[in-house]
């Protein structure tokens, strides 16, 4: 139990985080995307495509952050004040792309590029912050007696810059290819062609911080390049390769689910990649899973209430995604 | 310049959350409203219920993308402002939070998109429970989140073990004694609050002539809910005042103004309290009613704020007067509610002009009494996190103050536009009115052929 406990639990956890990142990462996308369509009427229906279902997608966020701290409060409690900043300027940037989707539709349409900009600012932004989180996150952090004792701008580095660009080229592929899913005509032709370029710098960045990352910390580089794990995790990059090269072929084949499943399917291997690259700790490099967890007693508590309610989460998100399936029609939405 | 990082951390944790709380404040008791309306357009068929779920539903949306965005924040800034707190009382706190996730904030996004863009998409049943499913869901929202705070202001259930609060049973834990009575409370301000908002945008429809069969539904239901609520709460606050009295005594001390323990203690009516002298000034009271109300006998014995040194005091005036401008507002409350149903019974409560314009004056105050409430209560707490166990000054983050200051300024200038906006818009959608809005589409989009926006066909089945 004491062992178990804390990897079931790092394990729910990790999968809310790519919950996340999948889910909102595609509305992000749609963000990032925005200022470069051609026509306003696009953009109503690239935010329309999104509009019914980014409420639900960024509840992962909270369940990330609050499942954070329920179970592993070491972690919660030294890595949010370590990226005070970054993580404060994140949730600033999704509070003006969440009101966006409201108050677009509601303003005058002279006042509506106001809210392209909160959109795609917020957008690119929060996308951005969440990157340099990430880089900073994989560096590490300075810790003493499960505090962290660094300063405010610890997380700024270069390699951090790098993971922050990378987020946005990704989420933007991501909302692309859903686009491509989601859309007909002129805007599914646009979107085409503007995801062949995205893959191309989606792929530049993949390979940059893959080439990094083992050199951040000799643990990293011992977990790959050690023998026999090289042959063990040689998968990862292969199938990471076949992935990237199978995106290739459907977007210029022009299949319209394939290019979505399979940028999914590229996040998920280096989400992959980087558990290799830091399991067992939780805080990288320093706090492993077992020294960051919570009581037993709260940690169960709550497996109960996953157990039960994360199945029928899933159940009822699917039934929304199916009830707005199919393509967006220009006009539709509420407002 | 000396950044105080606890000092900026409490300022920008009370300017988050007191935004924040105003929004779902308005989602609990709007949603639980628009499944009334949805439940009575599909039990009687008309029309005018129909227009008023949809036109409502519009500021819901609002409200609720507000109430989102600023909800978020919160659950990040246990960490990078109280991670110390977070730490420590993880184990207790963080899974009430995680339930409050799993069981509501998942339910009312999901079938929020539902609501507001599946009206052409499901039948008409599915949307109507899909709407009463995001009603329960900021319900039972409110009863995590409660539980939790009220956790803070009298915890239960615990063991202190390591250094850190540890859960012994959950139930006590999740109904600590001040819980059921906070939950009551809160939940019926929320009612109350978006009572008066709904009441007095439709008696400023009837007072401007407008949208008349929509605004007499308005007012009649506002009325009708503030006659029996607003006493209701009334009983409920006085409950909570006494569990506050067993509990938290030297907060009942604050709102009441005492600083000497006494019989027969006096009801203050107004004073100005001097924490520094700790004494009031210009006291005005009524001999033996604080008694009275507190111990419910003529001459019970109240504690006075001399049995706590003054460092273990919580700030007094904010506490006095927060709490005297709750009380003013919510018998304001009762006045309107009461009178209303007069009027009401006497058929004159569609005319009675000067009886509209009080209505619709006070759209707002019950937010400003939500907001005073919960600065009795937080403020009241203090100077501990954890009431009696914790202090404030104990939680903070090891941030520093320039960082604290930074965010700080970025949270008011954001909130700032996006509380402008928000109130600019949902006044534009409330002075559009449900009438107005039917036969046109929104700005420069074309409708929806099969959404038939402008005709008078209702969803599709």
């Amino acid at each position: 139990m004491e062992f178990w406990l804390p990897v079931i639990w790092s394990v729910v956890i990790a999968i809310a985080v790519i919950m996340y990142v999948v889910l909102d990462g595609f509305d992000l996308g749609i963000g990032i995307l925005f200022p470069f369509a051609e026509h306003d009427q696009d953009r109503d229906i690239m935010m329309n495509s999104v509009a019914p279902i980014w409420d639900g997608n960024e509840t992962w966020l909270v369940l990330g952050g609050g499942g954070l701290m329920a179970v592993f409060p070491v972690a919660y409690a030294t890595i949010l004040p370590a990226l005070y900043l970054p993580i404060i300027v994140m949730l600033l940037a999704l509070v003006f792309r969440g009101v966006a989707f409201e108050f677009r539709f509601k303003a005058a349409p002279r006042n509506r590029w106001w809210w392209n900009l909160a959109f795609a600012g917020g957008s690119t932004l929060a996308a951005f912050a969440q990157g340099v989180t990430l880089g900073a996150f994989i560096q590490g952090f300075q810790i003493q007696d499960n505090q962290f004792v660094g300063g405010p701008f610890d997380w700024l580095s270069a390699f951090a810059l790098l993971t922050g660009f990378g987020l946005v080229a990704g989420y933007a592929l991501l909302g692309a290819t859903w686009l491509i899913m989601k859309t007909e005509g002129a805007l599914q032709d646009w979107t085409y062609e503007r995801t062949v370029p995205l893959m191309s710098v989606v792929l530049l960045f993949v390979l940059a911080v893959s080439a990094w990352t083992p050199f951040l910390e000799n643990t990293i580089h011992q977990r790959w390049f050690s023998w026999p794990n090289i042959a063990l995790l040689s998968p990862v990059p292969i199938v990471t390769a076949l992935v990237l090269f199978q995106l290739w072929r459907a977007v210029n084949l022009r299949r319209e689910i394939q290019p979505f499943v399979l940028s999914i399917a590229l996040f998920l291997l280096c989400y992959l990649g980087l558990g290799i690259s830091l399991y067992p700790t939780v805080v990288p490099h320093t706090v492993t899973v077992w020294e960051a967890a919570s009581e037993t007693s709260s940690l169960i508590f709550m497996l109960v209430g996953v157990a039960i309610l994360l199945p029928i989460i899933l159940a009822y998100t699917a039934y929304t995604y199916w009830v707005f399936r199919g393509k967006v029609q220009p006009g539709e939405g509420y407002h | 310049m000396d950044l105080d990082p606890l000092l900026l951390s409490r300022i920008q944790f009370a300017f988050t959350v007191s935004f924040h709380i105003i929004f779902p404040s308005f989602t609990i008791g709007l949603a639980a409203w628009l499944a009334v309306v949805e439940g009575l357009w599909l039990y009687t068929g008309r029309r005018v219920y129909y227009e008023l779920a949809r036109f409502w539903t519009k500021i819901f949306a609002v409200s609720f993308a507000m109430g989102v965005v600023s909800g978020i924040v919160m659950s990040y800034e246990f960490g990078t402002n109280w991670s110390q707190f977070s730490n420590i009382a993880a184990p207790v706190i963080g899974p009430l939070l995680a339930y409050e996730v799993l069981t509501a904030f998942f339910l009312e996004a999901s079938f929020l998109g539902i609501m507001l863009f599946g009206w052409n998409r499901v039948p008409r049943g599915v949307h109507f429970a899909t709407t009463c499913i995001v009603a329960v869901g900021t319900t039972v929202s409110a009863f995590w989140i409660l539980s939790a705070n009220s956790w803070m202001q009298t915890p239960a259930g615990f063991a202190i073990e390591n250094g850190r609060f540890v859960p012994t049973d959950w139930f006590e834990l999740i109904f600590n004694p001040s819980f059921p009575y906070r939950f009551m409370h809160m939940v019926t301000a929320a009612f109350l609050s978006t009572g008066l908002v709904v009441g007095g945008v439709g008696a400023w429809y009837l007072l401007r002539r407008r949208n008349l069969p929509h605004g007499r539904i308005m007012v009649a239901m506002a009325v009708g809910l503030l006659a029996v609520l607003a006493p209701a709460q009334l009983i409920i606050g006085d409950m909570h005042g006494l569990n506050t009295m067993e509990h938290q005594p030297r907060k009942v001390a604050a709102m009441e103004g005492h600083w000497e323990t006494k019989t027969g203690a006096p009801l203050i009516l107004f004073a100005v309290p001097d924490q520094e002298a700790q004494t009031n000034h210009f006291e005005i009271g009524i001999p033996n009613l604080g008694s009275l109300i507190l111990t419910h006998e003529w001459n019970g014995e109240v504690h006075g704020l001399d049995q706590w040194a003054p460092e273990d005091q919580p700030n007094v005036p904010i506490v006095f007067y927060s709490f005297r401008v709750m009380v003013g507002i919510g018998l304001a409350m009762i006045a309107l509610g009461l009178t209303g149903a007069f009027l009401g019974l006497r058929r004159r409560l569609f005319e009675s002009r000067w009886f509209l314009t009080v209505q619709a004056l006070m759209t707002p105050l019950g937010f400003v009494a939500v907001l005073a409430g919960w600065f009795v209560t937080e403020v009241g707490r203090q100077p501990y996190i954890v009431y009696g166990l914790m202090r404030t000054s104990e939680a903070v983050s090891p941030v520093p103050g320039g960082s604290v200051l930074a965010t700080l300024i970025l949270f008011v200038v954001v909130y700032g536009i996006i509380f402008g906006a928000g109130m600019f818009y949902m006044f534009r959608l409330a002075k559009k009115g449900p009438e107005a809005d039917q036969g046109e589409p929104a700005h420069g989009t074309p409708a929806r052929p099969l959404s038939a926006a402008g005709d008078a066909a209702a969803p599709a089945e």
